[in-house]
């Protein structure tokens, strides 16, 4: 049994550090540019076809990895530029009205370009095994892997954001773009560097999912609105509440997919915890994000900047 | 501006033609295009009652779909256990449709901006995953309909015509309740808000309540849509709160003319009439719609309306009717606080 939950809290950390990739794209993008991209999930779903695709070309799996990283980088700029850009100065309902409009436009140019069906990647066998995370205790290579990825990058973007100077912009221009602007800074170079980070991050993740979740169109939404929660619990524009915020919808939502049925069936008979058990558990994140709201209605952690 | 007469004169139009669509598809012989327009007039339903809140309250939810859900589940679960008297159906809906709301937009409606934004769309999919996880009404397979709401002695659902022209009565009926709803005080307090929330504080009124009743009759009236819904496809299935139908129903009230009440109904008719013929010409068609999508927000700022009013020329100067903000969206977003962040 404590195997058992372990094993599903590293799960939980598994799913947290992805979510915690695509939440900090979307809150460093919205910080900065006050830009609402319902697409980010699309940059997801094209680093996902894009390592799949480019792993079977060069059957490298390292060599795959780092073209499609490298693909959704310059697919997120190519969007920035000729789509995004445009949008900065409109209100919240356009850009979500066009970025709506990106979703369909991706998903529909994936089923064109590789079909509907699911596609399925295997692991190269130096990734398929197991490791020992505490004695007697194995847990998927792979899996720890993603934790092991997620957290590095955590905290490169920790470095990235208060020890250099691009870091440094980022946050001036969080704080106030006009001044920013003022002071000769190039902000359009700054916007489509920061979206290029944000899209970077988004193809991580989404490449990494490959392997664990099915490569289908419209993947990218569905973790997608999960972020919007991650990021409505931590606080818009905050990649501190991004971390603390997608952590605990992983953990939440992991531990009550797997826990809640069991534990209901202790209190209530084996059909209605049946029942009722996938129910709750599906709705326990937002239910999470309905409580936090209640106490703090600017999230965990509420930035102080002006938008 | 626009002239009230010739907006009078071009609604009428409109109507008599909606009235004349079974008329002219006995004539050709094609059904079908009652279904179609019947379809197009229930989502025409949801997207007027939408425009109520986003319109004149700029209350930008993206969840709309979830009453839409809610109203056809109602009915649908009704029906399941034997339940077909439509009286009793459909004011279940809108009560269950209303009490969701209240729900949704007691957490939803304190917020603004994006936090409204993503609050909306998130619960409208914590019901989606509800109904996908009922067994007992479906689960993601759906669940067929046993029989339409039965009106014994009034109304027969199983007759496309009449079916059609209810649908169409409804319609006219909720333009004329939102019309009425949005020029009373009531509509006024809500209006200012939208367009300057501290002023509106200022001058003595808080907008919670007010923006949380509006948000509620919202979702009631999209109930109404939802129970019209499922009768039509006599289906009932969780992709009715599926989120990209809120963003079509967003999009049917912004291609039309959000704040007028018939760009909707325009919106709608436009929006899944160009659905219908790509979809025949291609299975890709969201490939096209997508950038029409883009390219609408990007350069139809008014909506269709604001182009039939000869709004051409006041092209420039539209952020001040789109968002309400007296000096400019633009300048005001660098500068000071937006009202909707």
């Amino acid at each position: 049994m404590i195997l058992l939950v372990l094993e599903q809290t590293l799960n939980g950390l598994q799913l947290g550090v992805m979510l915690f990739l695509m939440a900090a794209g979307l809150t460093l993008v919205f910080g900065i540019m006050n830009l609402v991209n319902l697409a980010h999930g699309s940059l997801y779903m094209v680093g996902a076809y894009l390592a799949t695709t480019f792993v079977l070309w060069t059957g490298s799996y390292v060599l795959g990895v780092g073209l499609a990283l490298i693909g959704t980088l310059l697919v997120g700029v190519a969007v920035e530029v000729i789509a995004l850009r445009t949008l900065y100065e409109r209100d919240h309902l356009d850009q979500v009205l066009a970025t709506f409009g990106l979703i369909l436009f991706f998903n529909e140019l994936i089923a064109v370009l590789w079909g509907r069906a699911a596609l399925y990647t295997r692991l190269p066998g130096w990734l398929s095994g197991h490791v020992q995370v505490l004695p007697g205790v194995r847990y998927p290579l792979y899996r720890a892997l993603i934790i092991a990825v997620g957290l590095l990058v955590a905290a490169l973007l920790w470095a990235l954001v208060t020890r250099t100077r691009l870091g440094m912009l980022i946050r001036a221009g969080a704080s106030n773009r006009t001044m920013v602007a003022a002071l000769g800074v190039n902000v359009r170079l700054l916007f489509t560097v920061v979206f290029g980070i944000g899209a970077a991050l988004a193809g991580l993740a989404g490449l990494m999912a490959g392997p664990i979740y099915a490569v289908q169109p419209g993947m990218g939404e569905q973790i997608l609105i999960q972020v919007f929660v991650v990021i409505v619990i931590g606080g818009i524009g905050s990649i501190r509440g991004a971390l603390v915020g997608a952590i605990v919808v992983g953990m939440v939502d992991t531990l009550g997919r797997a826990f809640l049925k069991p534990m209901l069936a202790t209190v209530l008979s084996p059909s209605a915890a049946d029942t009722a058990g996938p129910a709750i558990a599906s709705m326990s994140i937002y239910l999470l994000m309905a409580a936090v709201l209640a106490v703090r209605p600017q999230g965990l952690f509420p930035t102080e900047a002006r938008p | 501006m626009t002239s009230p007469a010739r907006r009078a004169v071009a609604i009428a139009a409109g109507l008599t033609v909606l009235a004349l669509v079974p008329v002219a598809a006995a004539l050709v012989n094609q059904p079908f295009y009652v279904d179609l327009f019947r379809r197009i007039l229930i989502f025409a339903i949801a997207a007027v009652s939408l425009d109520v809140i986003l319109g004149y309250g700029g209350m930008v939810s993206f969840g709309h779909a979830a009453y839409l859900g809610v109203g056809a589940y109602a009915v649908g679960v009704l029906t399941h256990h034997g339940v077909h008297n439509g009286y009793v159906q459909w004011s279940f809906a809108i009560v269950v449709s209303a009490l969701v709301a209240l729900a949704i937009g007691a957490v939803s409606v304190r917020t603004s901006g994006v936090y409204f934004i993503m609050i909306t769309l998130a619960f409208t999919q914590m019901l989606y995953y509800l109904g996908l996880s009922i067994e007992e009404y479906g689960g993601d397979d759906g669940m067929r309909l046993a029989a339409r709401s039965q009106f014994p002695g009034v109304i027969d659902l199983g007759n496309s015509t009449a079916f059609y022209y209810l649908v169409l009565a409804i319609l006219v009926a909720f333009l004329y309740v939102g019309h009425r709803l949005v020029e009373a005080r009531f509509g006024m307090l809500v209006r200012a808000a939208r367009s300057n929330e501290s002023r509106a504080r200022a001058v003595g009124f808080s907008p919670y309540p007010y923006r949380l009743v509006a948000f509620v009759i919202a979702g009631a009236m999209c109930g109404v849509a939802g129970a019209l819904l499922v009768n039509h496809t006599e289906y009932l299935t969780p992709e009715f709160m599926h989120w990209t139908r809120s963003g079509e129903i967003m999009f049917m009230v912004i291609l039309g003319g959000m704040g007028t009440l018939v760009g909707p109904v325009l919106g709608a008719v436009v929006l899944l009439l160009l659905e219908d013929v790509l979809s025949a010409w291609t299975a890709h068609w969201q490939i096209v719609l997508g950038p029409v999508l883009v390219i609408a927000v990007l350069f139809a700022r008014r909506g269709l309306v604001g182009l039939l009013d000869g709004g051409a020329r006041r092209i420039g100067g539209s952020a001040s009717d789109r968002g309400g903000e007296p000096n400019g969206g633009g300048a005001r977003r660098f500068g000071g606080t937006p009202p909707d962040a």
